[in-house]
């Protein structure tokens, strides 16, 4: 990104607000009928919060009873309930809505726009959330508990599962439209409401990265929404999409999930990737390396995403040359997921860095995230693959990939630009001890699953062999830890938003670029209502 | 000093008796905190060893040059040493290098993995074939052709419910252990054929470098050939619902004697079998034959006290059905129930049939005061 020079009066627009009838509403109002950017992501950052803790509970309660072998605590009905219901709380609860949190706070202010272009679609693609979300808990009081089908919800295992699976099935309809909404929403807002002289190749990178996984949400959410109806149907209308005995096939249901499923990937770690390149040239005080080759290798690995997702089916038993062109073509990926690691080292490259919480998780990140990304590439041979397929290697891949790519990839944004939102410095102290005991207790739960799956330990199993025992309590106690340290985030979160710590100036960060910093801390109510001038 | 060394004493002797009631490694199956893939006894494992060695070399080399360059930089480039922030920000040259280079890397790993994948697709010219099938929560085998052809059983978990429950010590192959093992000749080429009856199942054998889904109405295939007599062990590997982790394989790998012993054995079980069903059963033969057909196959859903487990699977004893007239019992057992989970049981033998039949309708509080008591092999017969 060339450097973004501003012709632009901070503080202005807060005192035109007033002149507009549009008054900061009080009370509940604000909330329920809020149109306001930084309102509704405030909103979407409670809200995937609020689900981090409750798909992680479920986690806690699954790893209580993968301590020891043996059934202790939980029968494996309601086992298979915890682990179906962690995935799908996560993914869409948690994670989606977090990075489109991130989207509604900051897109308006990185180019330098007033409001997301649809105010009012905006508030009813989160106020959907909800209602899904109680949709999906309440599923577990139903008769039969909740699905119990993984989150990848197979068939034709989901014409067991009692009535739990149909709310499933209307919540990730009613999260699937709300994704979308979103996303056209940020595609509207960043193709027509740049500031002037905001030019595409200007945009800082999370844009740039909101804007492709906007089109892959686009692309991708209607074909799930069309699988799991078919399973709704084949449930409960005689069709047989999934059946053999009707003439459909069980596997083509697993083809159209993971032509959702392996975008759905990057839906979830392109936005960290935008985060990440925001906050290592900040903290290096150096441009990022390669802001165009960040761009291309983005939208490449986009579109490389939607032609690689039978390698999630290898053991399915396809033909040689099937087998063959999706191992080639998965591990084409590691090209551009490799150029964007070595813009960023290069990026620190001379810099003149300090490591305060954001960078800290940044740089975690991008060491954890390479690991996952290394055992992606040997997951991507198909030999091996098959090997490890629905072992805990693959639960450690997509944790590597997913908690220390995604999820610290959105701690290093929240500390990042909290200051921004709140208008108080987090306690950076607190920020640090969140940092290292997560970084340290996340190695701690999923490093050992890379051995318990190569020496064969089957994913999703309530009780194990007595061999895998010291690996597993190890995790467990890991998972203890790794849950406990996200309680130290929510402190720092409760301090920063109570009024305690030092007033944040405008721009907290010495070497922070973008227009977001242009605009005083906390973020007025209404910024940019005349927009800036990009030079 | 001689209390000192009492204490010491005493405390090895302590770990020792610990280490002694810890658990063993399981031949042909997982080692104690095993850290890598099993070495196998076919060549594909053997390969997918060497795939992984190799990667994880070509990774680890990678990983060490890139992350010794950040964290260099992190060292050398901070504020607090003084660093100056340089003010490069792109390198035309540099960027193809590492695009490209890591092109050709790529490359490199994909031609030996094409090699083994083009062998592990190569079903053809097989010895011996073999069906499995995957149910809940069981697996069933049957051999299609060769000296066995025509044999077909069950092959259930054998590890005691207690043993599960905490209630008695874990046996060494805990879960990974079955009543009837896939008995098969070493050094020959078994294709394996695998489907399913209820939902997608997934028939794995790490030593043997196989795993093939079972989906059901459709077949698939896979082969190995073991180079070593022995017994190897997997577990099911798609998640099939409540005992997607109570259902194990056990391939027993045999010499060529061993293997003709097995199937004259085999063969003339058969023969016994296929007469069965017009002798004249005992009603005390038919419950005790019938307790043991109904722990395999049906206590896992309706439970061993025959309660059942609300609402999925419900309860057999004081059932309607089962205090009925026969014919209704008969036809779901031999055509299941649409709609739920009760499947067809038409693979078992008339005889076992009408034993576990037999044995719900006198079990429990049943007592044999419903209607027909007894059911005979033949009505099932009759019935088919």
């Amino acid at each position: 990104m060339s450097s973004v020079t501003v012709d632009h009066v901070p503080g202005k627009a807060h005192d035109h607000s007033h002149d507009h009838g549009h008054a900061m509403p009080h009370g509940w109002r604000r909330w329920l009928f809020a149109t306001n950017h930084k309102d509704i992501g405030t909103m979407y950052l409670i809200f995937s919060l609020t689900m981090l803790f409750e798909g992680g509970a479920l986690a806690l309660l699954l790893r209580t009873e993968l301590f020891e072998p043996g059934l202790q605590f939980f029968q494996p009905e309601l086992f298979n309930q915890f682990t179906t219901m962690h995935g799908l709380i996560m993914v869409f609860g948690a994670v989606m809505p977090a990075f489109v949190g991130f989207a509604n706070w900051m897109i308006p202010l990185q180019i330098g726009a007033s409001d997301m272009a649809f105010a009012r679609m905006n508030n009813f693609s989160f106020w959907l959330l909800p209602v899904a979300a109680i949709l999906l808990t309440a599923s577990f009081f139903v008769p039969g508990g909740a699905t119990a089908a993984g989150w990848t919800l197979y068939a034709p295992l989901t014409m067991q599962m009692g009535p739990g699976m149909d709310l499933a099935i209307f919540a990730i309809h009613i999260m699937g439209a709300s994704s979308i909404m979103g996303a056209i929403n940020i595609v509207v807002t960043i193709l027509n409401m740049r500031a002037p002289g905001m030019t595409l190749m200007k945009m800082p990178m999370f844009c740039w990265t909101w804007l492709i996984t906007a089109y892959l949400l686009i692309a991708v959410m209607p074909v799930l929404a069309a699988a799991i109806t078919m399973v709704l149907t084949d449930r409960h209308f005689g069709t047989g999409f999934f059946n053999a005995a009707a003439g459909g096939d069980p596997v083509l249901y697993q083809h159209i999930f993971w032509f959702f499923g392996h975008p759905e990937v990057y839906i979830m770690i392109l936005p960290a990737f935008g985060i990440v390149s925001a906050i290592v040239p900040a903290f290096a005080r150096k441009q990022l390396f390669g802001y165009a080759s960040m761009v291309y290798a983005t939208a490449s690995i986009a579109i490389l995403s939607f032609i690689v997702w039978a390698h999630h089916m290898f053991t399915t038993g396809m033909p040689v040359t099937g087998q063959l062109y999706f191992m080639y073509a998965t591990m084409l990926i590691s090209i551009p997921t490799g150029v964007k690691v070595f813009n960023w080292v290069a990026t620190m490259w001379r810099g003149s860095m300090t490591f305060e919480t954001p960078m800290l998780f940044s740089v975690g990140f991008i060491f954890v995230f390479t690991i996952g990304g290394f055992t992606g590439l040997i997951l991507s041979m198909a030999p091996i693959d098959i090997q490890v397929h629905d072992t805990y290697y693959v639960v450690a891949h997509f944790h590597y990939v997913l908690v220390a790519g995604s999820l610290f990839a959105l701690f290093a944004g929240a500390y990042y630009w909290m200051p921004k939102w709140t208008g108080r410095m987090y306690d950076e102290r607190l920020g640090k001890w969140h940092f290292w005991m997560s970084m340290i207790s996340f190695n701690v739960t999923f490093f050992p699953m890379h051995f318990l799956g190569l020496a064969g330990m089957p994913r999703r199993y309530a009780d194990y062999a007595a061999q895998f025992t010291d690996f597993h309590a190890i995790a467990t106690v890991g998972a203890f830890w790794f849950g406990l340290s996200q309680l130290i985030f929510v402190w720092v979160i409760i301090k920063s938003y109570s009024g305690k710590g030092e007033p944040a100036p405008a721009k907290p960060w010495e070497a922070a670029e973008g227009l977001e910093w242009t605009v005083p801390s906390p973020a007025p109510f209404h910024t940019f209502e005349t927009p800036p001038v990009v030079k | 000093m001689k209390k000192l060394r009492g204490l010491l004493g005493s405390c090895a002797m302590l770990l020792s008796a610990v280490a002694g009631a810890q658990v063993q490694d399981m031949p042909g199956g997982p080692r104690v905190n095993q850290l890598n893939l099993t070495e196998g006894v076919t060549q594909i494992a053997r390969d997918v060893v060497w795939l992984h060695w190799m990667m994880l070399i070509i990774c680890l080399v990678i990983f060490v040059g890139v992350f010794g360059v950040m964290f260099y930089s992190i060292w050398a480039h901070r504020k607090s040493r003084g660093a100056k922030p340089a003010t490069f920000h792109e390198s035309v040259g540099v960027e193809i290098a590492w695009t490209v280079i890591p092109f050709l890397i790529v490359i490199a790993m994909a031609l030996p993995a094409t090699r083994t994948v083009v062998a592990m697709k190569d079903t053809s010219s097989a010895d011996m074939t073999v069906k499995a099938v995957g149910y809940q929560w069981k697996w069933g085998y049957e051999y299609v052709d060769g000296p066995a052809a025509g044999v077909k059983f069950l092959s259930n978990l054998s590890t005691p419910r207690a043993q599960i429950e905490n209630k008695e010590p874990k046996g060494q192959f805990y879960l990974m252990e079955v009543d009837n093992p896939l008995v098969v000749p070493v050094g020959k080429k078994i294709r394996v054929v695998t489907t399913a009856n209820d939902v997608i199942h997934s028939w794995m054998v790490p030593d043997l470098g196989v795993k093939q889904d079972a989906i059901p109405g459709f077949l698939r295939n896979t082969w190995f050939r073991a180079e070593k007599v022995g017994e190897y062990r997997g577990q099911c590997a798609e998640l099939c619902g409540k005992d997607h982790a109570f259902m194990p394989i056990v391939v027993k790998v045999v010499s060529e004697e061993d293997w003709a012993k097995w199937t004259a054995e085999q063969q003339k079980k058969l023969a016994a079998l296929a007469d069965d069903p017009n002798k004249q059963w005992t009603k005390e033969e038919l419950i005790a034959r019938g307790q043991n057909v109904y722990a395999a196959q049906c206590a896992a859903c309706h439970q061993a006290n025959g309660k059942g487990v609300a609402p999925a699977f419900p309860p057999l004893d004081g059932s309607k059905i089962v205090m009925g007239p026969q014919a209704e019992q008969i036809a779901i057992l031999l055509k299941g129930k649409e709609g739920t989970a009760m499947q067809s049981y038409k693979q078992l033998s008339d005889v076992e049939l009408a034993a576990v039949a037999t044995y719900t309708r006198n079990a429990w509080g049943n007592g044999g005061k419903g209607q027909d008591p007894v059911v005979m092999p033949a009505s099932f017969k009759a019935a088919r």
